[in-house]
C-alpha cells in the first residue's frame, strides 16, 4: 500500500504544491490538508511546507502554531508521526515546541535565494535515513528569517546527541549558530530544515539536481520499516 | 468589570542579534545625526481588555505575552498599565 503523506496548507503557504509533487515523485500519495481542519485524514506522515503562513505576523510561525491542524500534528508527532517542517514549517515546529530553539532574521538582513551545499550530519531520522552520513548535497535555500538560535546548552545537547541533521557548507547563508541548517527531535520522527529539499527533486528544473528527493524516499522507507 | 489599557513591550534578549537595530544604528551618523552607542528594536503592543481591576488586567496580559506575544526562547517582555496614552 502506498504511504499517504499529508501536506498542510496555511493561509500564505507557498510551497505546498511543490511538497505534494515531491511526495508523488518519491512514490508516495500526497494528501492535501487544510490548516483549519483538525482531521489529518489518517495520513502516515505530515509535511509543513515553506511560505509565509499568516503573513509571518508577529513572528514567523507564531500564528500557524495555533491552527487546528497543528494541534493534531503536535499531538500525533509526540506519539511518533513523522513530521517534516521545511523553512516556514521549521519555524512553525520551533514555535510549537516540537523542536528547540528559534529562527530569527538573517544576520545580514537580506533575503537569500540560491543553491546551497549542505552536509548531512545525521541519518538517524525518519527523513534522512536514505542519505550517507557526511554526504554532501545541494538544495536551494530561500529565506529571510533562517538564522537558527538556541542557548549554548541546547546547541551542545543537539550536537552531543547527533540531532543536527544538516549543516551549511561554504558560506553560511543566514548566520545560523554552528552552521545549523536542520535538526531533529530526540526520537527522530520530527525534522526541521531551512533549505528546501522539495525544490531539488527533478533534473529538469533548476541546477540543484535531485538531492532533495531522498528526504521523501527516506520517510517512505521509515514507514515500511516501522 | 472595567476596560483596562495595558502595554506589552517585547524585546529580543540581549544575547540575540538584532540586525535591524544594527542597520538603523549604523544609519544614524550617515544622516548627520549623533552616533548612538546602542540601538535595539522591539515590539510595542497596546491592549484593551476587560478585567476586575488593574492587577487582574496585567495578569491576563502577562498570560497573553507568555503564550503568544513573545517567544521566550529569544524574547523578553514587560507588561505595564498604559497611563496617559
Amino acid at each position: 500500500m502506498t504511504a499517504r503523506i499529508g501536506v498542510v496548507t496555511f493561509p500564505g503557504s507557498l510551497d505546498d504544491r511543490d511538497a505534494q509533487r515531491a511526495v508523488r515523485l518519491a512514490g508516495g500519495e500526497p494528501v492535501a490538508l487544510w490548516h483549519g481542519d483538525a482531521d489529518l485524514q489518517g495520513v502516515d506522515a505530515v509535511v509543513l511546507p515553506g511560505g509565509f503562513s499568516y503573513g509571518d505576523y508577529l513572528r514567523a510561525g507564531a500564528i500557524a502554531r495555533f491552527a487546528p491542524a497543528m494541534t493534531s500534528v503536535v499531538e500525533q508527532a509526540r506519539r511518533g508521526l513523522p513530521v517534516l517542517g521545511i523553512c516556514n514549517g521549521f519555524q512553525v515546529l520551533c514555535e510549537s515546541g516540537l523542536l528547540p530553539g528559534a529562527l530569527t532574521r538573517n544576520a545580514h538582513l537580506h533575503f537569500v535565494n540560491r543553491d546551497q551545499r549542505l552536509r548531512i550530519e545525521s541519518t538517524d531520522s525518519a527523513w534522512t535515513n536514505g542519505y550517507e552520513s557526511g554526504q554532501e548535497v545541494v538544495v536551494p535555500v530561500k529565506n529571510g528569517e533562517g538564522n537558527y538560535v538556541a542557548s549554548t546548552e541546547v546547541l551542545d545537547e543537539l550536537e552531543a546527541s547527533g540531532r543536527v541533521i544538516a549543516r551549511y557548507l561554504g558560506t553560511n547563508p543566514n548566520g545560523s549558530a554552528r552552521d545549523i541548517a536542520g535538526i531533529r527531535n530526540e526520537r527522530g520522527n520530527v525534522v526541521g530544515i531551512m533549505p528546501h529539499p522539495e525544490h531539488a527533486v527533478e533534473d529538469l528544473i533548476g541546477t540543484a539536481g535531485t538531492d532533495g528527493l531522498v528526504f521523501f524516499t527516506s520517510v517512505l522507507k521509515a514507514l515500511v520499516d516501522a | 468589570m472595567a476596560v483596562h489599557e495595558v502595554v506589552v513591550d517585547v524585546m529580543l534578549k540581549p544575547e540575540i542579534l538584532d540586525p535591524a537595530g544594527q542597520a538603523v544604528l549604523n544609519a544614524l551618523p550617515s544622516l548627520g545625526l549623533p552616533a548612538a552607542s546602542s540601538l535595539r528594536i522591539g515590539k510595542h503592543v497596546e491592549l484593551s481588555l476587560e478585567a476586575e481591576d488593574e492587577t487582574a488586567a496585567l495578569e491576563l496580559a502577562t498570560k497573553m505575552a507568555e503564550t503568544l506575544l513573545a517567544n521566550p526562547v529569544i524574547e523578553d517582555f514587560r507588561v505595564r498599565p498604559r497611563h496617559g496614552g
